[in-house]
C-alpha cells in the first residue's frame, strides 16, 4: 500500500477519464493516471510509473522500475500480496 | 541473513562501508528510518550486521496500518456491521486487532466485508449496487490519500450517493515532530520516506534540520541507497552541517507531485486531533472530508460510536512505532503475538516493525549471523 509497485503503460485507455492500461511484471490492470499525465512530457505508451493502490503517483525510468520490482519481490509475500490484489477483479 | 555479495551492487556496498567506517568511530549514531519498507531491506539484507557497532538504526512509525488505534478499527466494524451496508477494506486491514475482533471475524459473522484493491474498486462497487450503502475504509499516509481524494471527486462528479468514505488518512510530518519532541529519544539523524515523498517532495521535512537540528536524507529503499543515506547522515554529522538531502532523486523531487497535493488540501483538511496507535493523540496529524463532501463522509452519515480503546497491556506496539525499543523486546514477540495471530498492529502489517523481524528470523539482537565482510559482531545472548 505505501510501498508503490511499479508497471510500463501499454496503452492510454480514455485520456479525458485518465484511464490507463498497466502491465506490472506480466499482469495488467487498467490504473487512473490523472495525476501524472500533467507532469514534463506527459504520459505516453512506454512509460514507467509507481502505482499506489490503483493510481499512478510519480514517473519513473526503466532502471528505476526495474531495480523497484527486483527489491519488492525480495518481500516475498509483500510482492505475492501486492499482486494478487493488484490482478484482483472489483468484487461487485 | 543476506551478505553483502548478495547485494544488487556488492563492490559499491563495500566502497560505501568503507567510508562509513572512518566516520563512525568515537561516537554511538541513532538514525531513525521512517518507513516500513526501508526496515523491511534492513532486515532482509542484514544490513545492522554490516553497519559498525556504533551505528544504530532505530525504527520509525512510518507503517499506516500500524499507526491505526484499536478504537477506530472498533467503529470500522460497527459501520461494516449496519444492516445494508457493503464496506470495504484494503487487505491489510482485515486482521487488524480493535478491542472487539477483526474484520475478518464480522465477516464471518456476516457483515458483507470486501476486500478492494483501489478506492476507485469500492466506488464501482456502490454504482453496481445502488440499493445498497458502500463505505470506504480509507487508510495510509500521503501515498494512498490521493487516491482517496479523486475517488470523492469522481463519486461527487457521477452523483454516486451511497458512496462513502471512513476516513483515517494521516500525515507523515507530525508524528516525526511528536518523535523529535519526545523525551524517551535521542537520535542523531533520520532517513526519510521514500514513497511518501513522491507525493509530498522533501520540502515539508525542512523543519527537521531547521527546528530541531537534526540531519535528514530521503532514501531509496536499495541496500545501497540505505548505506549510501547512512554515509550521507554522518558526512553532514562531520562537516557540521545539517539539511535535508535527497538520496533518492531516481523518484523523489523537493516539490513532489504538485497535482496530488492540489487534490489533497480539495479534499480533504486537517483533523484538530487524532489518535495514534501507541504515540497517542497528535494535532492536525490526519485528514478529515471538507464540508462540501460531508454527504460522502462515512462518520457523518453513519453512527460511529468512537470509543476509545487501550491497547493491550501485554502489546509494546506503541514502544516499537516511537523506537523506544526493538521488537524482540516485547513480552509477547514471537510467542503470544505472531504474524497468524497478531496482538499488535506491528505484528499483522507486512511494512510492519515486528512483522518483518519475524519474517526474518530476529527474534532476538544477535540471532542473524554477522556477514562475509564488515565489522563482525560477537554472538550475545539478548
Amino acid at each position: 500500500m505505501c510501498l508503490g509497485i511499479p508497471g510500463q503503460v501499454v496503452e492510454i485507455v480514455d485520456p479525458a477519464d485518465h484511464r490507463a492500461m498497466v502491465d506490472v511484471d506480466g499482469v495488467r490492470r487498467e490504473i487512473n493516471v490523472g495525476l501524472v499525465m500533467g507532469d514534463a512530457g506527459g504520459l505516453h505508451v512506454g512509460d514507467w510509473v509507481l502505482i499506489h493502490v490503483g493510481f499512478a503517483m510519480t514517473k519513473i525510468d526503466e532502471e528505476e522500475a526495474a531495480s523497484t520490482l527486483d527489491f519488492i519481490k525480495q518481500l516475498g509475500s509483500v510482492y505475492d500480496d501486492e499482486i494478487q490484489q493488484f490482478s484482483a477483479e472489483a468484487p461487485l | 541473513v543476506k551478505y553483502v555479495d548478495e547485494f544488487r551492487d556488492p563492490a559499491g556496498a563495500r566502497a560505501v562501508l568503507a567510508q562509513i567506517e572512518p566516520l563512525a568511530r568515537g561516537h554511538h549514531y541513532k538514525f531513525m528510518e521512517v518507513c516500513g519498507g526501508h526496515t523491511h531491506t534492513i532486515y532482509k539484507h542484514g544490513i545492522e550486521n554490516v553497519l559498525p557497532e556504533t551505528v544504530e538504526l532505530v525504527h520509525g512509525p512510518g507503517c499506516p496500518v500500524c499507526v491505526i488505534p484499536m478504537g477506530r478499527v472498533d467503529d470500522a466494524i460497527h459501520v461494516a456491521e449496519t444492516p445494508g451496508m457493503i464496506f470495504t477494506s484494503f487487505g491489510d486491514m482485515m486482521r487488524v486487532p480493535g478491542g472487539n475482533g477483526n474484520l475478518l471475524e464480522a465477516k464471518a459473522r456476516g457483515a458483507d466485508v470486501r476486500m478492494v484493491y483501489s478506492p476507485l474498486d469500492a466506488l464501482r462497487i456502490a454504482v453496481a449496487n445502488p440499493d445498497k450503502q458502500v463505505v470506504f475504509f480509507a487508510v495510509g499516509f500521503e501515498t494512498t490519500a490521493p487516491s482517496t481524494a479523486v475517488t470523492l471527486l469522481k463519486a461527487r462528479q457521477k452523483n454516486v450517493p451511497n458512496f462513502s468514505v471512513f476516513c483515517n488518512h494521516v500525515t507523515i510530518v507530525p508524528p516525526l515532530k511528536a518523535i523529535l519532541d519526545s523525551p524517551d529519544l535521542r537520535l542523531d539523524g533520520f532517513l526519510g520516506p521514500g514513497h511518501v515523498s513522491t507525493v509530498i517532495g522533501n520540502r515539508p521535512y525542512r523543519f527537521v534540520p531547521k527546528v530541531y537540528g537534526k540531519p535528514l536524507v530521503t532514501a531509496g529503499f536499495e541496500p545501497l541507497d540505505i548505506l549510501q543515506s547512512i554515509l550521507m547522515l554522518l558526512r553532514q554529522i562531520h562537516e557540521g552541517r545539517c539539511e535535508v538531502e535527497n538520496q533518492y532523486t531516481r523518484a523523489v523531487s523537493d516539490e513532489g507531485n504538485v497535482r496530488a497535493l492540489e487534490i489533497l488540501g480539495q479534499v480533504f483538511e486537517l483533523r484538530p486531533h487524532f489518535e495514534w496507535r501507541g504515540l497517542g493523540f497528535i494535532s492536525q496529524s490526519a485528514l478529515k472530508l471538507r464540508d462540501e463532501f460531508a454527504g460522502f463522509d462515512a462518520e457523518l452519515r453513519f453512527a460511529v460510536p468512537g470509543v476509545r480503546v487501550a491497547d493491550p497491556k501485554a502489546c509494546q506496539c506503541g514502544e516499537v512505532l516511537k523506537g523506544v525499543i526493538k521488537p524482540w523486546e516485547c513480552k509477547v514477540f514471537g510467542t503470544a503475538c505472531t504474524p497468524e495471530t497478531p496482538i499488535g498492529t506491528c505484528m499483522v502489517s507486512s511494512e510492519g516493525a515486528c512483522a518483518a523481524y519475524y519474517n526474518y528470523g530476529r527474534f532476538t539482537k544477535h540471532q542473524t549471523v554477522p556477514v562475509s565482510m564488515g565489522p563482525v559482531k560477537t554472538p550475545q545472548p539478548a
